[in-house]
């Protein structure tokens, strides 16, 4: 079965090789059956690393430990969920499921392409095989999961208690997904720059990858924080480690590049910001795939041995110089169409975010790269800690979000000063309130007084654009207010699933504000009987827990035994919860601990038991004390006594070892804490996903083809041309017919969202008709370019212009 | 003022903020941070008052727990040299076991090493190494 891996290894090595070579002779000479076999080499890859995907997982649930691999990370003891999850915690097995959600998402962007772009698709082809082959050659060179030792040992090590969470074993594959799908928009404008390409058609294609991309590692960013809370004994949920920051770096870029790129959709600007943006996002993805492996910068997480950070580097570099090379040589292409109308305009705020976004990650960039940067320049390896990381990510993080409060309030292209006042009395009401609210109340920690207000503007903006666009939708269709939110929600799914989004970052950083300002820590030695106090909340250390064997493992993560305590947490003499908190103890593979002492010796892990609730959660973590000299001395006797080979007659010790814990505790290290809000980060997530969901999906055709409709009334309608003109016109025409058939949509939507402008009073009525005759002026201009290109008798009525009045209903 | 010259006095002014910031990041950076050391190298360098990132491995036999407060010693990663005995007061990594590489954030008053409290980071034990062939075959 190994050698029938790695064959397939190989074999994927050699697809990806040919696939390279195919798409790069096929656009080069023209011949479209080569870039054909190019993107059906994806297909291929695919294929083979799927079934390579589901050796290597066989091999994992039937334990066999001939491969290398299963002998390192799983073991006949590791319940079987977690064997199946073992695959990917060894560096040979993420290997392969990088490359295996690589060859997946690049299949499924290459099919919903295939159509479009021939040229880029077909050089972005060649580029996502390259990532492609390099992984695959990694893993045939350096790190091969289909490695074997005869004789195959007969036990294997088992899975690090300390991912034996669910939360730790979904954390790979959505975060993976996450780096994987970034190098799609990175692939994609590398193929639009290197075929000087970059009109709109490249930006359609690509934003719902950025989109999934972004809404992936969001997910597996908080998945990891989630599991940093609940599961690892410390408490916290973020530490400004290497690793964490890794991941997120390329989630700023990509929600830069997410809300810029709506400004080159509608007015050609900015365009060299949308074109760097994701080839940033895709190199700072695959950079923080190779930190977390190289063990490059001292991290809690920083695994890896030396021999995979080189051919990282030399990718990292290549895709760094490229793209600098060819943003620099491509300049002439990336000249904007437009200037910026006014300071007072979305485009402006959108561009002021842009900035934010970048100067934060570059902050976490720097704080995260200091180590290297200190030693290279000083010659001294220092590192700057979390408080370094806060005083410059707050008020950075402040002003991100106000201005997500701020830019749906104002309209595009141009706003007046009355107009925003008018349009912000309502949400800047609604923040001065909640500040002087919590300042009367006596509330301390100013920034987090700050953040609330925050939060509560961004809360009224959201509201208060739902209620008008609501409104708007009621005068022109009479529906009631529940039906005609969810059709104005329905049918504008980008802004609305937007705002929804800016809803859940504002409810995030409530928690975060909440947790970080507000909490009371405990730690404390306890005996049973005694108390303690924790904030407003007295926790009593009840009696002590103890149990023995698997089977009674309630956690289901196989630990030997597990040693804990019951808590009762009252307030102010009212009874709130019980806790149970305990250790899990697990087997060793050390001959030195002894029989018995080996049994217990593994790396323990800490159970941490939480009442979560909307208000605060309340947390705890026990350490027990099984170094005491009562309880030692039972271990040590076992040791002498109960052989190497008799586990089971150990498991007989550790049983007594429990009895007497449970008789005679020793005193017992507690950590307590109570956070505020905490809950808040996990829904604000949640929210966040929803409303990112909502923007993902497409909008409903009939939209489309009603906006279509009254655009082009009184004009094309004679003779039987198909609405899209599906004539076979060849090069250059083609490609700018692409480029004007994604202008056109993009006009569609901004005529629509006129407006719903103008009905939420964000427009004045001047504004209001400059812009609308600006928008048919440009739309009637891309539909005659689209006319003429398209050849026919669109002439043929003499001039009969348009009548271009998009009815309310249709937009709204 | 044209537009043309209002669009430069606007990038002008970006990019001055932009550089402002980014010049009081790098200079905070330098002083905020905290050097990263082996254990032979602090006994070396170490000032008094100043406290130092100190990488290394636990003593194997020198954990020892007191009244809340955890002993410990830390010496090189690659062997040979002194051991720093260090008393830390915080959280306890699970994964703190003897002979682990940890991170600690020490410094000296007066004759004791006392490690900041909660700085002390131990490494997961290494799940990616790519092992050398003959460390396999033992079974």
């Amino acid at each position: 079965m190994a050698s029938l891996g790695r064959l397939c290894l190989l074999l994927s090595l050699a697809i990806c090789v040919y696939g390279v070579g195919a798409c790069i002779y096929g656009v080069r000479a023209g011949r479209e059956e080569w870039t054909r076999a190019g993107r059906r080499s994806v297909y291929a890859l695919a294929g083979v690393l799927t079934f390579c995907f589901a050796l290597l997982e066989i091999a994992f649930l039937h334990s066999d430990f001939a491969l290398n691999t299963v002998a390192d990370t799983s073991s006949r003891t590791t319940p079987a969920f977690y064997k199946a999850a073992a695959m990917w915690s060894s560096q040979e097995g993420s290997l392969l499921l990088w490359a295996w959600l690589l060859s997946l998402w690049s299949s499924l962007a290459l099919f919903l392409t295939r159509n479009r772009l021939r040229e880029v698709t077909a050089y972005a082809t060649a580029i996502l095989l390259g990532f492609g082959g390099f992984f695959v050659a990694l893993m045939v060179f350096y790190a091969n999961p289909f490695s074997t030792t005869t004789p195959a040992p007969p036990e294997g090590v088992g899975l690090d208690p300390l991912l034996r969470f669910p939360t730790m074993m979904i954390h790979p594959p959505m975060l993976y997904s996450g780096y994987t799908l970034a190098t799609v928009p990175f692939a994609f404008a590398a193929g639009a720059l290197i075929t000087r390409q970059v009109g709109g058609e490249w930006i359609a294609v690509v934003r719902r990858f950025a989109m999934a991309s972004w809404l992936f590692l969001g997910v597996g960013i908080l998945l990891g924080a989630s599991w940093s809370f609940s599961e690892l004994g410390w408490g916290g949920y973020w530490a400004w480690d290497a690793v964490e920051n890794a991941a997120l770096l390329p989630w700023l870029t990509g929600t830069a590049f997410l809300h810029s790129l709506m400004i080159q959709e509608r007015r050609g600007m900015l365009k060299v910001w949308n074109i760097s943006l994701p080839l940033a996002t895709g190199t700072l993805a695959i950079m923080g795939t190779f930190m977390v492996r190289s063990g490059i910068l001292d991290s809690i997480h920083a695994f890896g041995g030396a021999t995979l950070g080189t051919p990282f580097l030399i990718l990292i570099a290549a895709m760094l110089c490229g793209s600098i090379y060819l943003v620099i040589s491509r300049r002439g292409q990336l000249t904007s169409a437009h200037r910026l109308d006014s300071l007072l305009s979305r485009e402006a705020i959108f561009l002021f975010n842009n900035l934010v976004l970048v100067g934060l990650a570059f902050v976490i960039f720097w704080g995260t790269w200091f180590p290297k940067i200190s030693e290279a320049l000083t010659g001294q390896t220092a590192s700057v800690g979390a408080p370094w990381f806060d005083r410059y990510t707050v008020p950075l993080a402040l002003i991100l979000v106000l201005l997500s409060g701020i830019g749906p309030v104002v309209a595009w292209r141009r706003s007046t000063f009355a107009g925003i006042r008018r349009n912000l009395a309502l949400p800047a009401g609604a923040g001065l309130l909640t500040l002087a609210g919590l300042l009367l109340a006596g509330v301390g920690h100013t920034l987090a007084i700050v953040m609330f207000s925050c939060a509560a503007f961004v809360l009224g903006a959201v509201a208060q654009e739902l209620w008008r666009g609501t409104r708007v939708r009621r005068a022109a269709s009479g529906e009631i207010v529940p039906i005609a939110l969810v059709r104005l929600v329905a049918r504008n799914r980008r802004r609305y699933g937007g705002y929804i989004v800016h809803i859940g970052i504002a409810a995030l950083f409530v928690g975060v504000a909440g947790s970080s300002s507000f909490q009371h820590v405990d730690q404390v030695g306890l005996s049973p009987g005694q108390s303690t106090r924790v904030g407003a909340y007295t926790v009593k250390y009840v009696r002590p827990t103890a149990s023995v064997s698997a089977a009674n493992d309630t956690v289901h993560t196989g630990s030997t035994a597990n040693f804990g305590a019951v808590l009762r947490v009252t307030r102010e003499g009212r009874y709130v919860t019980t806790l149970r908190p305990s250790e899990g103890f697990y087997e060793s593979d050390e001959i030195a601990e002894g029989s018995v002492g080996r049994l217990i010796g593994g790396q323990p892990v800490s159970h941490v038991s939480i009442q979560a609730s909307l208000t605060r959660d309340l947390w705890s973590a026990i350490a027990p004390e099984l170094e005491a000299p009562w309880l030692k001395r039972i271990v040590q006797i076992g040791n002498k006594t109960i052989p190497m080979s008799r586990p089971d007659e150990g498991m007989i010790a550790i049983a007594v070892l429990a009895r007497e814990y449970l008789k005679h505790p020793p005193p017992a290290q507690f950590r307590l804490e109570v956070s505020p809000l905490i809950m808040w980060i996990w829904l604000g997530g949640l929210i966040v996903f929803g409303g990112g969901l909502l923007a993902l999906l497409p909008a409903p055709a009939v939209l489309r083809r009603g906006a279509r409709v009254a655009v082009r009334q009184g004009a094309s309608a004679l003779g039987g041309r198909p609405a899209t003109g599906t004539t076979a016109i060849a090069g250059e025409a083609a490609l700018e017919l692409a480029d004007l058939r994604a202008a056109r949509e993009v006009k569609y939507r901004e005529l629509r969202e006129l407006e719903l402008d103008y009905g939420t009073g964000k427009l004045s009525r001047e504004d209001y008709e400059l812009t609308g005759a600006s928008l048919r002026g440009e739309a009637l201009a891309i539909l005659d370019r689209i006319e003429a290109l398209e050849g026919g008798e669109a002439q043929a009525d003499g001039g009969e212009t348009t009548v271009v009045e998009p009815e309310v209903p249709a937009g709204v | 003022m044209n537009p043309a010259r209002k669009r430069t006095v606007r990038l002008v002014v970006a990019l001055g903020a932009a550089v402002i910031l980014a010049s009081a990041l790098i200079y905070t950076s330098f002083s905020a941070a905290s050097p990263a050391l082996t254990p032979s190298q602090f006994l070396r360098e170490e000032q008094p008052g100043r406290s130092y990132q100190v990488t290394g491995d636990v003593v194997n036999g020198s954990v020892r727990h007191e009244d809340g407060v955890l002993h410990f010693a830390v010496a090189d990663r690659a062997g040979g040299g002194s051991a720093i005995p260090v008393s830390y007061t915080g959280v306890v990594p699970d994964a703190f076991h003897e002979g682990r590489e940890i991170i600690v954030t020490v410094e000296r008053q007066g004759s004791r090493y006392v490690g900041e409290r909660e700085s002390l980071i131990t490494k997961c034990p290494s799940k990616y190494k790519v092992a050398p062939p003959s460390e396999k075959q033992n079974a």
